[in-house]
């Protein structure tokens, strides 16, 4: 039987008067909450505004591919209760744990005091069964965030939800109305068991493998040596280069605002009008490829932060990147919003219209790209400078340090290479040629970028192709621009080199070669000015998040650094950004992949006084 | 010992707080092969592990017999360990069976994938008679399509010394070609070829008790694994 949901589409102003009875709603009209805790059916995500909230969060049976399931939920929605706030006024929100298990809610880019930031084992101990956690700060930024669970794989089961600030002065944004677009991935499998399968064959999930089917028309097609060549790298390798998702649409249902494909959430509009809509890519291991045929889109925020507006056909989505576009459909008709996954495996499908019975066509998905010598970190040729595990033919020998030279270093040390004492100044990124750290050459590592390429201006893989294929206009980070200066115009006064490192086929994940378990903070001293500088070592494209703290990308301009909290770093490539130690705590530090989280994770500490 | 602290250690880690636990303990249970032949012969390989990234404790079985009654059966109980990205260094115990009786050894053995993706499964064996032998297979998955693979594999099997069964050096040498077709990831029925070709003494007493030199057989099967 199909469910039925009341379409999200009511435009902003009746939706808050509809949130009314929704349970647990406080602040608003002084209603305050304490409705009976029960959690029958689902429900459309509320916007609650105001100061004072009360999330409840607690399982709710759903059936969102067909088959009965069990998602985490807040209130008893998925996604989670839009909350509306504004900028400079302070929020209390009283989250309470219905579940068996410990729980926590972090606030994923907002800029706050370090126990206020959700993150089990770092900023408190977490919300026990049955408990209840006060959070309470002042909001000190606008835009688009969102909210999730920090703790076990809750938030694959549902627990995020989109988070609104709205500024303090005029929005330099204008639009007429907007729409909140919640993507992410639902399987009706327990996360658990998906991480479980991954770890007893990794490739489980990438059914484009290459067959002798393919290499008999490769054959034909380039002849014989030209195959080899190709073939040879990835087989001596052991490695795919069909390899882009971990996982993909044959487990995942891809979700608008909790909705299937098919379930086709709708947005409405009228002709003419200036629609913003704040696109968060809610999903646990999902890049989305996000498009509206028929549209330009134009860019004027990204991790909710204004940028200065870029028009663009399409962009790419990390998990828990936001962006925030502007479109102006001038006809009356239609439109679809196609989020089609990194490997095009699936993809996540709304409607806007200006009429609730219209549908546009839905397109077909683009080609399917293979991994290259650039993913694996070769950035000029197929010259083999990437040093794989036990190839005896790669230029590991001159690449892997001396004992001598990081003696001193120790065995889980996160300095991992000497950068020299004048880093480049900001804005420009970093000049450094860098080194692999002596713990990059464990088990846990089967691959070392030898000429990772800068992966600022590469829409990524899958989408390079697209300006000549399709004439779309991707964006790149390298068109990125703050609307507002720099904030902290300071040049940076270190270098500290991040290595994304892992084993695909025993499906770990570390940094430095280091799981977070085994490994020693990251320490930063309060109030310095420092560039990140993060080397992919791996095929997969790992979107790298910073808690506390903004990640300044370094797109050209110093003066207008673009601030984000969820980075992109590109397979086999580099990238660096600029980070103001401005607040003193414990920050998590990680790839925002759910499965790659529990290894390739990092405490960064900011701490007063000398080091 | 060192299996039981590790295993015991990693289960009792702590939960991971600021996310999913990295590196559970799991368990994977693999039947390679479970096959008829022909000339009433039957066939089993079986494999599992308990464990987590690098430290495992590894099962490993085989039989073959003839009409129901056991020709051969060998059960190994091993500590694996990660020594490089694609390679465990195993070691443990053998108790192998055969119309003679029991036969225990130690073994020492190495298993993962090679460049160009060959499957390699080493190991050498010291019995309790202090005699040293040595097994080793390799094994390559031929991808015709997503579903159907064909896979070659070769098993070696060498002695220093000779026994009451065996011949000292090359003793025994397995071809065979499996084409498996997955509707599922997790299981294949397959059809295949098994050649076999006995060496020097082995050859002769397998000869004397009326048994081939060389066999060469056709099967089908099953292979699974959650």
């Amino acid at each position: 039987m199909k469910r039925e949901y009341p379409p999200a589409n009511i435009p902003r102003r009746r939706f808050v008067t509809g949130a009314a009875s929704v349970i647990a709603l406080t602040g608003l009209a002084g209603c305050a909450s304490q409705a009976p805790h029960q959690q029958a059916e689902r429900r459309p995500s509320a916007e609650l505004r105001g100061n004072r909230f009360d999330l409840h969060i607690d399982y709710l049976p759903v059936n969102i591919t067909g088959l009965d399931s069990l998602a985490t939920a807040v209130n008893g929605s998925v996604p989670a209760p839009t909350l509306r706030w504004k900028e400079g006024e302070e929020v209390h929100i009283r989250v309470h744990n219905h579940l068996p298990h410990t729980s926590s809610i972090h606030w994923h880019g907002l800029i706050l005091p370090t126990d206020m930031d959700g993150v089990p084992g770092l900023s408190f101990a977490g919300i026990p069964p049955g408990g209840y956690y006060d959070y309470r700060f002042q909001v000190k930024q606008s835009g688009t965030y969102w909210y999730h669970s920090h703790s076990g794989f809750q938030e694959q089961t549902g627990l995020y939800g989109a988070i609104i600030i709205d500024p303090a002065d005029d929005d330099p944004v204008a639009y007429d109305r907007e729409h909140v677009i919640v993507l992410s991935d639902w399987s009706d499998e327990a996360p658990e068991a998906l991480y479980a399968r991954l770890k007893k064959q990794s490739h489980y999930y990438n059914r484009r493998e290459r067959t002798a089917v393919d290499l008999w028309q490769d054959i034909r097609r380039q002849g014989i040596a030209a195959t080899w060549r190709d073939r040879a790298m990835w087989n001596r390798m052991r490695m795919s280069d069909s390899d882009i998702a971990d996982i993909n649409g044959i487990a995942y249902t891809f979700l608008v605002n909790g909705l299937s494909p098919d379930a086709n959430w709708l947005g409405q509009f009228s002709a003419g009008e200036r629609l913003r809509l704040r696109v968060i890519n809610a999903a646990a291991m999902t890049l989305f490829d996000v498009r509206i045929p028929g549209l330009t889109m134009t860019v004027v925020a990204a991790d909710g932060q204004n940028i200065q507006p870029v028009s663009v056909d399409e962009f790419r989505i990390a998990p828990a990147e936001t962006y925030d576009v502007i479109i102006q459909p001038s006809a009356d008709r239609a439109y679809t919003l196609f989020a089609q996954s990194i490997d095009r495996s699936g993809y996540a499908r709304a409607t806007l219209s200006p009429n609730k019975q219209w549908q546009a066509d839905i397109p077909a998905m683009d080609h399917i790209a293979r991994l290259d010598h650039r993913d694996m970190g070769m950035a000029h040729d197929n010259s083999a400078h990437t040093s794989m595990a036990g190839d005896t033919m790669s230029a590991m020998q001159h690449k892997r340090p001396s004992h001598e030279a990081h003696a001193h270093h120790g065995h889980h040390a996160m300095m991992s290479e000497p950068l020299p004492d004048t880093p480049a100044p900001a804005g420009q990124g970093s000049k450094q040629t860098f080194q692999h750290a002596a713990t990059e050459f464990g088990v846990g590592v089967d691959m070392r970028a030898g000429m990772p390429a800068n992966g600022l201006s590469d829409p990524g893989i899958g989408l390079r192709e697209h300006a000549q294929r399709y004439g779309r206009k991707v964006l790149r980070y390298s068109d990125l621009f703050g609307l507002h200066p720099t904030r902290d115009p300071r040049d940076p006064e270190r270098e500290l080199a991040i290595h994304l490192t892992g084993n695909m086929s025993r499906y770990m994940w570390s940094m430095n070669g280091v799981m977070f378990d085994d490994a020693e903070p990251i320490i930063l001293r309060h109030n310095e000015r420092l560039r990140f500088v993060v080397v992919n070592d791996t095929m997969m494209t790992h979107p790298i998040h910073l808690h506390g703290l903004w990640s300044e990308l370094e797109t050209g301009d110093s003066g207008h650094i673009p601030r984000k909290h969820t980075v992109i770093v590109q397979p086999g490539s580099r990238i660096s950004y600029l980070v103001s130690a401005d607040a003193i705590g414990r920050w998590a530090y990680h790839c925002h992949l759910m499965f790659h989280m529990p290894g390739m994770f990092r405490e960064v500490r900011v701490v007063g006084g000398k080091v | 010992m060192k299996k039981h602290y590790v295993l015991c250690a990693a289960l009792l880690a702590g939960p991971a707080l600021a996310g999913g636990k990295a590196d559970p303990v799991l368990a994977k249970f693999m039947v390679d092969e479970v096959e008829q032949r022909s000339d009433h012969q039957q066939a089993f390989s079986l494999q599992g592990w308990l464990g987590t990234d690098l430290n495992k404790l590894w099962l490993k079985a085989e039989r073959e017999a003839h009409d129901g009654s056991t020709e051969d059966a060998e059960l190994q109980l091993l500590y694996s360990r990660a020594i490089a990205p694609y390679w465990d260094l195993q070691g443990g115990l053998q108790r192998s069976f055969s119309e003679d009786g029991s036969d225990d050894s130690v073994v020492i053995g190495i298993q993962g994938l090679a460049p160009y993706h060959f499957e390699v499964d080493a190991a050498v064996f010291i019995n309790d008679q202090a005699e040293l032998s040595a097994e080793l297979e390799l094994s390559y998955e031929l991808r015709l399509t997503q579903r159907w693979i064909l896979e070659p594999e070769i098993t070696l099997e060498a002695a220093a010394q000779g026994d009451s069964e065996n011949g000292a050096g090359l003793r025994r040498e397995e071809h065979a070609l499996r084409l498996y077709y997955y509707p599922e990831r997790e299981w294949a029925p397959y059809i295949g070829a098994v050649w076999q070709q006995l060496y020097g003494d082995t050859a002769d007493i397998a000869q004397r008790r009326g048994n081939p030199r060389q066999q060469e057989q056709f099967v089908v099967g099953v292979r699974a694994w959650f």
